[in-house]
């Protein structure tokens, strides 16, 4: 595409102490675009929203915006932010009113343009109903809700958003995203979101895969899933590896060991169930189900790593595509 | 951004008056902070100056009886009590995240820390001025009282005392560490102050000579009685303790506050 970049990261590093997050991150996000960073936790994906809204110093590389360098944090490049934090930035002990109230004032909007959008905060975030209540008497979706028109009501052009949905059910996570398509409807707003949820990482135009803080590729959900091809087949059993060692042998298909399943990436994966039954008779297969590839799969290939891994685990050694047949 | 993009002063003044009317819509739902930080002051000062009513002596100040003599300590206490308890949402802010909204707001952090200030002496105003409406029970006549030196030390010490706690609200990362540091130096800072005797001719009076809030104390025992009770400033100059109290006040508050701005500039950067 040939539409120039509106943020651009080149070789943004930062480090806590001699312990390097970032080494080196490149990005290029376009004007309205939904852009995710996919990690792990421990990837640097916080630690670059938090270089880029100035909570962290940038230690190295450079940030551009509409192809001209962005000074460190200034004020205009923070009134032109909007940031979504893993924990919501509300006050439990003041209303939804007040809080989107502060937050204008925060902005120094006037008192008028701070009615205007706080009534507008509060109908985008369908919590009308509820303005005068105690935020601290908030369901956890109401107040990722809430959060968001808070980081929305000064307009900005731009929308951090790190792990927004940490800790929502599947109905709050949907009702947050509808929300926030619902806000950006019409406006050129562009998004770079942090996540390590796969369905998170669905909502986005494009992905950066980001592993020990360097991006590993950049793709559409929808690429990303396509690399990894084919079918995935989920093998259970007492004996993981020695499945995949049978498994190999009998009919000659590479398969990964993640965790207690053995994954088998096949095209046409529902005609492999019979043959894999037949295969291993001796009972150390206790089921095998077939599903589409995911975001998580398509981490796993790219990085060789698990979407879920803790920061502490030792990576896990790269094993090569995953789940290529070797041969027919 | 759509409609008229604010000046860099309402932004400046927008993060001041939004911490600011923060600390005042907080009071007004937490009635119990009110009851707190006067009841408190107040319980102590009946206690301990009822408690001491007979054996009470301070030389300069003979025939002042303790109710008397302790009022003014204790309504600094209402300004210590007020500075600590406020201060310490910070960490509390910092840990749930809404200070990390002000953070990346564009305004800088001298008005955050301005505005914070801002809300404390607000506070501690409206708290003292229930407290000195309290006054003519210890004795003291509302219309000997020289209000504007009475405001301006306490304005003062509440200043500084709110910018020093800001600080070490700032570098702490635990609630419990600032209650440590509260029990282990703030409040024992309020026991040399003046409050509860006179500096004496030993050790302690160099502590008392360091002590900002012993200028409190001295400021307000003069603000409040024309002769100070009889007791003399701690410095005991010729300006008498209101100047005296005015003067050092003035240096802790600038102090404290240059502390606040250098502990919350941005990483990299100046405050701004």
């Amino acid at each position: 595409m040939s539409e120039p970049a509106r943020l651009e990261l080149r070789g943004l590093s930062f480090a806590y102490g001699s312990r390097p997050v970032l080494q080196g991150l490149d990005l290029e996000v376009r004007r309205g675009e939904v852009f995710g960073l996919l990690g792990p936790n421990g990837s640097g994906k916080s630690t670059a929203l938090g270089v880029l809204s100035g909570l962290l110093p940038r230690q190295g590389g450079e940030v551009r915006w509409d192809g001209r360098p962005l000074p460190e944090s200034s004020p205009q490049w923070r009134a032109s932010l909007g940031v979504v934090f893993q924990s919501p930035a509300v006050d439990p002990k003041l209303s939804a009113r007040q809080n989107l109230d502060l937050a204008g004032r925060l902005h120094g909007l006037d008192s008028a343009e701070r009615e205007r959008r706080t009534e507008r905060g509060l109908d985008q975030s369908g919590l009308r109903s509820r303005a005068d209540d105690l935020v601290g008497e908030f369901s956890g979706g109401m107040k990722r809700r809430l959060d968001l028109a808070r980081a929305l009501l000064h307009d900005p052009t731009l929308l951090l958003m790190d792990e927004p949905t940490s800790g929502l059910d599947e109905a709050a996570f949907r009702e947050a995203w509808e929300r926030l398509d619902e806000m950006r409807a019409g406006t050129d707003l562009t998004i770079l979101v942090a996540t390590h949820r796969p369905d998170e990482a669905a909502r986005c135009h494009r992905l950066a895969v980001v592993s020990d803080g360097r991006v590993a590729t950049v793709k559409t959900p929808e690429e990303l899933r396509d690399a990894v091809g084919h079918d995935v087949l989920v093998l259970k059993g007492a004996d993981p590896e020695g499945l995949r060692a049978q498994l190999a042998e009998a009919l000659r298909l590479e398969s990964l060991v993640d965790g207690d399943e053995l994954l088998v990436s096949a095209e046409r994966g529902h005609e492999w169930i019979p043959r894999i039954v037949e295969a291993l008779p001796d009972g150390r297969l206790e089921s095998v189900s077939l599903r589409r590839p995911t975001l998580a799969d398509a981490f796993f290939q790219v990085v060789g790593r698990r979407l879920d891994e803790e920061p502490e685990a030792a990576p896990r050694k790269r094993r090569g595509l995953f789940g290529r047949r070797k041969s027919s | 951004m759509s409609g008229t993009r604010p000046t860099r002063l309402a932004q400046e003044l927008g993060l001041m008056t939004c911490l600011w009317r923060r600390e005042m819509l907080r009071l007004a739902r937490e009635r119990m902070r009110w009851t707190g930080a006067v009841i408190q002051p107040l319980l102590f000062w009946f206690i301990i100056g009822s408690g001491m009513a007979d054996s009470f002596s301070v030389p300069g100040a003979e025939g002042v009886d303790s109710l008397t003599y302790f009022f003014p300590g204790i309504l600094v206490m209402v300004v210590l009590f007020t500075s600590l308890f406020t201060t310490i949402s910070v960490v509390d802010d910092r840990k749930e995240g809404w200070l990390q909204g002000v953070l990346v707001a564009p305004g800088s952090r001298l008005s955050l820390v301005a505005g914070k200030v801002a809300g404390v002496v607000t506070l501690t105003l409206l708290q003292c001025t229930v407290f000195v409406a309290l006054a003519p029970l210890a004795g003291f006549a509302l219309s000997g009282v020289s209000w504007l030196s009475l405001i301006g030390v306490v304005t003062l010490a509440c200043i500084g005392l709110t910018a020093a706690c800001f600080v070490m609200a700032w570098l702490l990362d635990s609630v419990q560490a600032y209650h440590a540091i509260m029990s282990v130096l703030l409040i024992p800072l309020w026991f040399l102050s003046g409050a509860l005797f006179p500096p004496p001719e030993n050790w302690i009076r160099s502590f008392m000579v360091v002590n900002p809030l012993t200028y409190a104390v001295d400021g307000v025992r003069g603000a409040l009685s024309p002769d100070a009770l009889g007791v003399a400033g701690v410095l005991g100059t010729e300006a008498g303790p209101v100047v005296e109290a005015l003067v050092v006040l003035t240096v802790f508050a600038v102090l404290a506050l240059l502390a606040a701005a250098r502990a919350v500039r941005r990483p990299g950067s100046s405050p701004e």
